[in-house]
């Protein structure tokens, strides 16, 4: 029985968020759909255009390039992360009074501006001197060229991006230590091996956070920016070969926008990320029904 | 017991590959130019110079000075608004709730990138677009993952203590400022420092909006100083190095002092469906 004053007082309440709702969320959402169907310059007012800027995208190599190197770095770093965050978490869990001080070592990474750590990593990653082909070196590999090489810079983004998944590693963690430890005991009582505990046990038990953490990584990941952006792109052009490799579908969009002042287009790429975004997110979501089990809700 | 030996020396081996970047830029920031790329654990011969050299050729008082006060204003806007909007969620029934926020946590799924450009058309049409009022004001209408947080907070609250402050003539903002906000502390705290740590280390933002070099925020200015001494540029990582362990540190002892609240904050991340 929600009373006139209650309900006064509670809308009183939400409304900041409401107006940034409509000022920042759904209006320029709108405003953008607008614009994609118009050429502007911010100069000139926007003149109508039709389809024409969506016709542009289908012929459009670089937009078709950024694409690719998007979903292929998607692919990649969504899976290794989830993956290396998984075994850091089981680690964790079995450190006993340690756990914390490694929690620590492990969560830092994910503190640096990822500005600093793209400029460290370009050090690190460098393809004559750096520090990561030097351990290579001492287990008898030659390591690529990470930044120069077209077709390593991808794989040496991917690899720089999993210095950051402690914060991962942590929200397993916590998901681990809620998985009943009975279980484990009538899986050894069954004699289950501990990688059939893993399969059978641990990995039922955590699955709705680890779909948590796919669906929203791989949304973060399809808007990959600063650390390629601060590597490849800025004041001075990187050569084609390199920009090439690292235009991401953001960075292409911040160009067109900011660099080209091309408003209208930049406008029809950001609705077709939205659309794609949206079309991967229903499909996991779809997915979801058959493989995850809901019973590690907090 | 045995088998937790293999469990530390993996942890050991692991640690010491996590925390090695660190150390070899702090290491690099330390040596003269012809080591940087040296490799070596130590810098032989060891160079502090690096920190006042850099200091001397680009603003970097002004950029740490912007990067606090647009950090603070970020997270105190940020702390504030998500608070009243989730107070409103957790404590008041009104039609049309349960619809509302559900929408709060569809916009958390919303990509960022695709309002990108119409706010910045906003910003431009009331003439703010090159100033650094686009990097914290739209924190003052509360952000979806911080109120769904707060909410979390305030739900735990024993609803006893606002039926007595109520009977005692307290209305909804009182019950709020003076019951809501002082037992929800660790929940601000949560907020405080993510949406803090989120403004010191955002570069597209800045990157849109900063056009004057005296405004631009540390990422900003990081990503100037590397254009300039580093890739391509006058080849002095020494002094890229530096400025990197300036932004950095901050960063470090805000998690050093504040771990458990960023932990606590990653743990109530995952929303139920």
């Amino acid at each position: 029985m929600a009373s006139a004053r209650e309900a006064r007082a509670g809308w009183l309440f939400v409304l900041p968020w409401v107006a940034g709702f409509l000022l920042l969320t759904a209006g320029p959402m709108l405003y953008s759909l607008f614009l994609s169907f118009t050429h502007y310059d911010l100069l000139k007012p926007a003149r109508f255009a039709g389809m024409s800027n969506y016709r542009e995208m289908l012929q459009d190599e670089r937009a078709a390039k950024a694409l690719w190197n998007t979903v292929f770095f998607t692919l990649l770093h969504v899976p290794l992360q989830i993956v290396l965050a998984l075994g850091l978490a089981s680690l964790l869990r079995r450190a006993g009074r340690s756990a914390g001080f490694f929690r620590t070592v492990l969560f830092l990474p994910t503190m640096t501006p990822p500005v600093a750590l793209a400029a460290l990593f370009l050090l690190l990653l460098n393809g004559q001197n750096g520090a990561i082909n030097a351990m290579l070196g001492w287990f008898g590999f030659t390591g690529p060229q990470w930044t120069t090489d077209p077709a390593w810079i991808k794989p040496g983004l991917v690899l720089m991006s999993l210095w950051t998944a402690g914060s991962t590693a942590v929200l397993y963690l916590a998901a681990l230590t809620r998985v009943p430890g009975e279980r484990y005991e009538a899986a050894r009582l069954d004699g289950a091996s501990p990688w059939r505990q893993f399969w059978h046990v641990t990995l039922p038990g955590i699955s709705g956070t680890v779909y948590f953490t796919l669906i929203v990584n791989t949304i973060a990941s399809l808007q990959v920016f600063t650390e390629a952006y601060t590597m490849f792109f800025g004041a001075r052009p990187s050569t084609p070969a390199e920009g090439d490799a690292a235009l991401f579908y953001v960075i292409y969009l911040f160009q067109e926008a900011f660099g080209s002042l091309r408003m209208g287009y930049a406008s029809a790429l950001a609705w077709v990320l939205f659309l794609v975004i949206a079309a991967i997110t229903a499909l996991q979501v779809r997915l979801s029904r058959d493989y995850v089990h809901y019973e590690d809700r907090a | 017991m045995t088998r937790r030996a293999p469990v530390l020396f993996a942890l050991v081996a692991v640690g010491v590959l996590f925390a090695y970047p660190f150390w070899w830029l702090l290491s690099a920031s330390l040596k003269d130019r012809s080591h940087v790329f040296d490799n070596a654990l130590l810098p032989s011969p060891v160079n502090p110079q690096n920190y006042t050299e850099v200091w001397r050729a680009v603003p970097l008082l002004a950029w740490v000075g912007n990067s606090v006060a647009v950090g603070v204003a970020a997270a105190v806007a940020a702390t504030v608004s998500s608070a009243v909007v989730a107070f409103g969620f957790a404590r008041f029934r009104f039609r049309g709730r349960t619809v509302l926020f559900g929408l709060v946590l569809a916009t958390m799924m919303l990509p960022a990138a695709v309002t990108m450009v119409p706010v910045y058309l906003e910003w431009h049409a009331v003439g703010l677009a090159t100033t650094q009022v686009p990097l914290w004001a739209g924190n003052l209408f509360g952000s979806a993952f911080y109120v769904f947080l707060l909410r979390q907070f305030f739900l735990g609250l024993p609803a006893e203590v606002f039926d007595a402050a109520r009977v005692d003539g307290a209305g909804p903002w009182r019950q709020f400022t003076s019951i809501a906000l002082p037992l929800a502390r660790p929940g601000l705290i949560v907020v405080f420092v993510f949406e803090l740590k989120a403004a010191w280390t955002d570069l597209i933002r800045p990157l849109i909006y900063l056009r004057e070099p005296e405004l631009y925020t540390l990422p900003r200015g990081l990503k100037a100083v590397l254009d300039r001494f580093g890739q391509g540029g006058e080849a002095q990582w020494e002094l890229v190095m530096a400025a990197s362990v300036v932004a950095t540190v901050p960063m470090i002892l805000l998690f050093l002092v504040a771990q458990r609240y960023f932990v606590r904050g990653v743990v109530t991340q995952r929303v139920e469906e």
